[in-house]
């Protein structure tokens, strides 16, 4: 019974919303099923907030590697759970300005350095050691500097022609791939459906 | 000689960081003010918003975080002004959690603090909701359902702009500002195709190849792909935000990687043929 009721749940659950995409009668029940959905998610956080507790706190009382930086984890979860639930989350309230002074910035930061490593990465990885590198490497280029103002200054007609990369070859080649995710995708999905894939329950 | 390619075949990577850092810091004291047209992917998004009557609804999804401002937020800002001088209602939803004070803070820059809308009647912020595609699906059978309340603990059912507004049927159209996941491709593949409704989106520049073949197909109305397609968007409304004025760094860091993949090759071809010389 372990497997046969998750297996017969997930299965009405699908089945009720495949016959949702085509039926409209069928948009009271799935409506419902699709509340219950969004309140199981929201359970998850909390699940989450307590796994998160629990390793951490393992951590932090036998002082294992970079202890420290758990602690700041685990004070700064409580601090903005507690100022986000007891003064608010609006603008000009604690948790907001703890939002745009400190998450905002170091976020920021992280994705700025991509900048940096990107430059590093490209110096190193477009070297033209084949025919298929040469390639790769000559449209990027062409790519980088046409989607740029620079590349406009340098020939009119290099916007046009970046245009037309991401147009025919590199959209021939990513509808291509997404076909195929799709119809594995469909192949997976009626797998569970049908209870032919049962990792999803964990175990073996 | 040898040496010397050797050397710079194995560059340090700091002297890269060193002269990138520079590239972008050097145009924002000194701007260059390059020219640029604006593609077509950009001119869709701007003709859809422009061609929906005064008054209708639009709902804007922020769907991004502090980590992909650099290149959302100009286009955010951007949105929010051609919409509010169409006099276009914005009902704003969030399905990254840290979307929603950044949403806040774009309607009071522009909405309230440029063009004075009132909120609840021009406006609102229905705030986050997790659940992702769950929520999308179920935004289509009810949006005051799925957002009982806003992001101000209003019932949304009081505000003036949501009466009359059920699900997607009740909107003009969809503009998705785009960070990663959830974003532009799960609209496209719950909504769009399900709900008929036209979809514009504004995505970081990694991302604007993989919705192509959705523009391709009609399934996106518009596309504004990463700082570039903000600027051309700001220079379709008129205005210079900070994606034009970003436009200058970008250009010039371009064109030092590009440097430096040059120079890498030269390193690397001159290395092969000493070493082949050598034997």
């Amino acid at each position: 019974m372990r497997r046969e009721v998750p297996v017969i749940i997930c299965f009405l659950a699908g089945a009720l919303f495949i016959g949702n995409y085509f039926s409209p009668k069928l948009q009271p029940v799935a409506q419902v099923v699709n509340q219950w959905a969004i309140i199981c998610i929201a359970f998850a956080y909390v699940l989450g907030v307590a796994n998160i507790f629990r390793i951490n706190y393992q951590v932090i009382t036998r002082k294992g590697k970079d202890w420290i930086y758990k602690v700041v984890l685990i004070v700064g979860l409580i601090l903005m759970i507690y100022l986000g639930i007891f003064r608010g989350v609006k603008e000009g309230t604690a948790f907001n300005w703890v939002f745009m002074n400190a998450i905002y910035p170091m976020q920021a930061t992280m994705f700025a350095l991509l900048a940096f490593y990107i430059a590093s990465a490209a110096f190193r990885a477009f070297r033209i050691r084949s025919w298929e590198a040469a390639l790769l490497g000559i449209t990027a280029v062409l790519v980088m500097i046409g989607r740029v103002p620079l590349g406009e200054a340098v020939w009119k007609e290099f916007p046009p022609f970046t245009e037309w990369i991401m147009n025919v070859p590199q959209l021939a080649a990513k509808r291509a791939i997404m076909i195929g995710a799709a119809l594995g995708a469909i192949s997976t999905g009626l797998k569970v459906l049908i209870g032919l894939e049962k990792t999803y329950m964990g175990g073996e | 000689m040898r040496n010397f390619f050797e050397k710079l075949e194995k560059l340090d990577r700091r002297v890269i960081f060193i002269f990138v850092g520079i590239a972008l810091v050097l145009p924002l004291f000194f701007p260059l003010n390059i020219k640029f047209s604006v593609t077509a992917p950009v001119k869709s998004f701007y003709d859809a918003i422009e061609s929906l009557p005064p008054g209708s609804k639009v709902l804007l999804s922020a769907d991004y975080d502090p980590g992909s401002m650099p290149e959302l937020w100009p286009m955010h800002l951007a949105a929010l002004r051609q919409l509010c001088k169409r006099n276009i209602k914005i009902i704003c939803t969030q399905l990254w959690a840290t979307g929603s004070p950044l949403a806040e803070r774009a309607f009071n820059l522009v909405t309230v603090g440029e063009y004075h809308k009132q909120y609840g009647v021009d406006f609102v912020n229905l705030g986050f909701k997790e659940g992702r595609e769950v929520v999308m699906v179920s935004m289509g059978n009810s949006i005051p359902q799925t957002f009982p309340t806003d992001y101000h603990g209003n019932k949304t059912t009081d505000l003036p702009i949501m009466q009359g507004v059920t699900n997607f049927g009740d909107l003009a159209m969809i503009v998705n500002i785009s960070g990663g996941l959830p974003g532009t491709k799960e609209w496209v593949l719950q909504v769009v195709s399900r709900f008929h409704i036209k979809l514009a989106s504004g995505c970081t520049a990694v991302s604007a190849p993989e919705f192509y073949p959705y523009l391709q197909s009609g399934q996106l109305v518009g596309l504004l792909g990463g700082m570039k397609g903000a600027a051309e968007y700001e220079q379709l409304i008129g205005i210079t935000g900070l994606g034009k004025r970003g436009m200058d760094s970008q250009s010039v860091a371009h064109l030092v990687i590009f440097f430096f993949i040059i120079i890498g090759n030269i390193a690397y071809f001159s290395m092969k043929l000493m070493k082949k010389e050598k034997e």
